[in-house]
């Protein structure tokens, strides 16, 4: 069974949205998810291209009221 | 029956804490109505930002420590004696030697720590100034080093966000001063997109970076060292050859929250404006082990204690909160060995680093010896 782990990130500015991201899925299981929020637009296009790179899931982006919700699962 | 504030940990967060508190509730303390007791894994208490100066040869090593007990006012019940489980159901914290204690109100400031050992090949392969004996290792490499590749490694999550960008811009004006930065390289990776966490970090950096021939790469998250093929290999397939590795290794959380399943990784989920932990009325969590996503640094750990300072005081004098943390942190930022910059932002307000000078660079130096008027909760 998978777990989904919220990271709440919303106005960081340091070390940032995509750094959370990084440290969380360290303490994760492979098939699991975390959903990280983001006030950052920038967001939207960095997390799933690192995603690509590293070969992560980036498996959905949610505009939701003022932030972004980006849900990542660990894949390896 | 006496309140009871158990602080774990001896850091800067819990010593802050400890010697504020003490100044905000002397009566109470003096009357008996409340008691404060700090546990410890250590009787020395370190300066850790003077770390990044130990390479160089800027600063002796015994200006980095005090003796703990002195530093703690006298009121203060101190033990050196490691929590090894915090149960905040049943309110109390088990101890290496096997003692326990109970309180009213706990304080967990354990910290984080480096973990080299997560990545292969790190410990054996990579240098790092994180912890004293990291930081001698790498001194006498530097004093050995006739020029070549350098590459310097950051990775997530670490502490000190602003060091990596510092040592690197020290080390190219050190290799100037030994005449051997002509044959060497400078090449800086770190894990995300840009050259640093903080946008505008990253901005101000890229063009010091190019103007004194740093190399980078982005999108570098370490999978692997080889210390017999000196090569550092990143998640993303670069790999990156080295003569000479100098690391930001990975942080965790301490083991002790981990063992008493406070949080993954050793960070506590904390509300992010009270510093309570999440489910709990009376316990804080300050310092690097929380899992607010803002830097973990000294600055962070200060501001956040000045913030229980206030609340424990208010809760024990007069039942009422007192103010809730606004996410405040101020870290200088050394540009090379003559000049230096700053960063103040806290939740809603972004940092701008301003243009290095010699008096930024100065008053970092100076703050170095202010430390320990902060530790005792003077400054």
């Amino acid at each position: 069974m998978s777990e989904k782990t919220i990271v709440d990130a919303r106005g960081a500015f340091c070390p940032g949205p995509l750094m959370e991201l990084i440290a969380a899925l360290k303490n994760v299981q492979i098939g699991d998810e975390v959903d990280i929020w983001s006030t950052d637009k920038g967001s939207v296009t960095d997390i799933p291209e690192w995603c690509k790179k590293v070969k992560h899931d980036c498996v959905g982006i949610v505009e939701q009221n003022g932030y972004w919700s980006v849900l990542v699962r660990k894949a390896k | 029956m006496a309140k009871q504030i158990l602080i774990i940990g001896g850091g800067v967060a819990g010593t802050i804490v400890a010697n504020g508190l003490c100044r905000q509730v002397k009566s109470e303390l003096a009357s008996g109505a409340v008691t404060i007791t700090m546990l410890s894994d250590s009787d020395k208490h370190m300066y850790q930002p003077g770390l990044l100066y130990i390479p160089f040869g800027k600063i002796r090593e015994s200006e980095l420590y005090r003796d703990q007990r002195k530093l703690l006012d006298k009121k203060i019940a101190f033990f050196v004696d490691a929590a090894k489980n915090i149960d905040v159901d049943a309110r109390k914290v088990t101890t290496a030697s096997g003692k326990t204690y109970g309180y009213d109100y706990l304080v967990i400031a354990t910290g984080s720590r480096i973990r080299p050992d997560t990545i292969p090949g790190m410990t054996e392969g990579a240098h790092w100034f994180y912890d004293l004996d990291g930081a001698r290792k790498l001194r006498d490499a530097l004093n050995d080093f006739q020029g070549g590749k350098v590459v310097i490694n950051v990775n997530a999550p670490h502490k000190c966000p602003v060091a990596p960008v510092e040592v690197t811009l020290m080390l190219r004006d050190f290799l100037i001063a030994k005449g051997v930065m002509d044959q060497s390289e400078i090449t800086y990776t770190y894990p995300i997109g840009r050259l640093h966490g903080l946008e505008p970090v990253a901005n101000w950096a890229v063009p010091e970076f190019q103007k004194l021939g740093v190399k980078s790469e982005v999108f570098f998250n370490t999978k692997m060292v080889d210390p017999k093929a000196k090569t550092i290999t990143s998640e993303e397939g670069v790999t990156l050859p080295y003569d000479l590795l100098i690391t930001i290794p990975p942080h965790s959380g301490s083991q002790v929250i981990t063992d008493s399943k406070l949080g993954a990784g050793g960070w506590v989920p904390t509300n992010k404006l009270t510093l309570l932990r999440e489910g709990s009325d009376n316990v804080f969590i300050v310092g690097d082990t929380t899992n607010i996503p803002i830097s973990k640094a000294g600055s962070t750990a200060h501001f956040e204690a000045d913030t229980v300072v206030d609340n424990l005081a208010s809760l024990l004098k007069e039942q009422r909160w007192s103010r809730n943390y606004d996410g405040k942190v101020y870290c200088f930022i050394e540009t090379g060995m003559t000049t230096g910059t700053y960063i103040m932002f806290n939740y809603t307000t972004p940092p701008n680093p301003g243009p290095p000078s010699a008096m930024v660079h100065w008053l970092k130096l100076s703050y170095n010896r202010l430390y320990w008027l902060s530790a005792r909760g003077l400054l």
